[in-house]
């Protein structure tokens, strides 16, 4: 029998829920089928630790006395540029803005050691970070300068907002070129080297709600050790990609924005990590709780690693110059197994997201869920699914010597 | 037999010389070189296994440090900093030696300092800057 997400969140409320984690639903399947594993669980939880580039986070900053309006301006925290074009003192900081004077790939491959997720790692951290900001004057805001120390604490909102987060399946990332190459997918050694894959397979959150019957916009869910909610669909998000029998993509697919309180998160699940040859970025940790409302939502969180297939391209030529295509296709149980094999040759994997923190992340919402900390909310709104017509595009080039 | 992993560092007035030929007729040594960077006029590193009898080992090293080389035990080099590290595994297929490994069950990344021969190869690998080399 069906069940409404209100009466899931009365038996949490009476400590009754049952909630397992996306990987114990695959053996209580196992054991007892879908459908009285329907009538017994109400939560499944889901998680996903890896990078996650289009993240960033807003500020109100407080007003100076007297008063300054950074908007038009130019900021930074610990010498990384800030977006300024908003109101007098809210400010924006994206995770792969990099130092002015950072030598990004000019000594190849560039180290980039400290971005915009670093910045956002040190707030969260607690950390005394300096702003500085440099404007013109106009009749109410006459400062033009200010240069302080600030944390998290003194800022009035610091909020954590990501326009594409959580991507549904991902590229395993290779090299078919004769000399290394550096990439967001890592360094990838060449003539086929080194794998890199990145998703936690069946533990991530939309590879368990493949079509997104229950993850819509207003979801409340973990975000870097806080909470947060689903705001909108991602950036890129590319519902009508092919899928398998089971509903779930051979491919990237759809992507979620999210938002959440920075001031409640913590540092151990936002890290700033640094690609070699390739920028600073943000590891962001997120756990979505999928209530299971029917059979079908068993059917997909029972879904396993053997059951999600990832595409290999090659990052030397194909991806670069967008040659569609690939070189095969694996499964997530092959690529955690450390090896895997590409045109009869044997091929070392390594993981770019972190499949033992997807699982703790788990396992945490788990916890929050069953001590009445954390309730399921009722989507407002879905976001586009299978049958929307919605599909990622290029860019089409207009050359600016034409006129329009 | 007695086996040794060391790190030597050469000064430049040094690096002209068969230093290691010497090992192996003078001293009776096995080496097996795992890394060297030699550029003129500037000190030399070399990251080599030495293997022998424990008296012909002892004798070695005493000749390399009456050189003037200095000399570093080589497990002390690549130091994993597992608070830093995330367990993404992106270093595991950079690790020639499988001293950087996975357990497949947890998923959790492990070190062992013995079966690291200081490539370096790990460093660029890790995002999270887990990985330091020491010298």
């Amino acid at each position: 029998m069906p069940k409404t997400i209100k009466e899931i969140n009365d038996k949490i409320k009476k400590g009754k829920a049952v909630v397992v984690t996306a990987e114990e639903i695959i053996d209580i399947v196992g054991k007892k089928g879908i459908k009285k594993t329907a009538a017994e669980v109400d939560v499944v939880t889901t998680g996903t630790f890896g990078p996650m580039c289009s993240s960033g986070a807003y500020f109100n900053i407080g007003h100076t006395k007297p008063r300054i309006k950074i908007g038009g301006g130019t900021c930074y925290i610990n010498d990384v540029p800030c977006y300024t074009g908003f109101a007098a003192v809210d400010i924006l900081i994206g995770a792969t803005a990099i130092k002015n004077d950072d030598p990004k790939n000019t000594v190849f491959p560039g180290t980039f050691k400290y971005g915009g997720g670093h910045v956002i790692e040190d707030l969260v951290a607690g950390k005394s970070v300096k702003l500085t900001a440099t404007t013109y004057g106009t009749d109410c805001y006459p400062r033009k300068n200010l240069e302080t120390w600030i944390t998290l604490k003194d800022m009035n909102e610091a909020v954590l907002f990501n326009p594409r987060n959580c991507y549904q399946n991902y590229n395993v990332a290779v090299n078919l070129s004769d000399k290394v190459i550096y990439t967001y997918m890592g360094r990838l050694q060449p003539r086929l080297g080194n794998a890199n894959y990145s998703s936690a397979g069946q533990l991530s959150p939309l590879l368990n709600d493949p079509k997104y019957l229950t993850t819509g916009i207003g979801t409340r869910i973990f975000l870097g050790g806080g909470e947060g909610y689903v705001v909108w669909q991602g950036t890129q998000h590319n519902p009508s990609v092919k899928r398998g029998k089971n509903g779930v993509p051979l491919m990237p697919a759809g992507t979620l924005a999210v938002m959440g309180d920075l001031k409640h998160m913590s540092s151990e699940w936002l890290r700033g990590a640094s690609f070699a040859g390739y920028g600073s970025t943000l590891t962001v940790g997120i756990g979505i709780p999928i209530p299971i409302i029917n059979e079908e939502m068993v059917k997909y969180t029972s879904v396993k690693d053997e059951d999600i297939f990832a595409q290999i391209v090659d990052y030397s030529k194909a991806y670069p110059q967008i040659i569609p295509g690939s070189l095969g296709e694996v499964n997530y149980a092959q690529l955690k197994s450390g090896q895997i094999t590409i045109k009869g040759k044997q091929v070392r994997t390594g993981g770019i997201s972190s499949f033992s923190r997807a699982r703790k992340i788990a396992h945490l919402l788990k916890e929050k869920i069953l001590s009445k900390s954390f309730y399921l909310t009722e989507p407002v709104a879905p976001i586009p699914s299978v049958d929307s017509g919605i599909s990622f595009k290029l860019l089409n080039e207009k050359p600016v010597k034409q006129k329009q | 037999m007695a086996k040794k992993r060391i790190v030597l560092t050469f000064p430049s007035t040094l690096v002209g010389q068969p230093i290691t030929t010497h090992l192996v007729k003078d001293y009776d040594l096995m080496l097996n070189i795992l890394r060297g960077v030699v550029a003129p006029n500037e000190e030399g590193r070399l990251v080599l296994e030495l293997s022998g009898k424990k008296k012909s080992l002892e004798d070695g090293i005493k000749y390399l440090k009456g050189l003037g080389v200095e000399i570093q035990s080589l497990a002390q080099d690549i130091k994993w900093h597992e608070s830093k590290c995330t367990h993404c595994t992106a270093c595991i297929p950079a690790c020639p030696t499988q001293a950087m490994s996975v357990d497949r069950d947890t998923m959790e990344v492990s070190f062992v300092k013995e079966l690291c021969i200081a490539c370096e190869l790990c460093i660029p690998a890790c995002p999270f800057k887990a990985l330091e080399i020491q010298f």
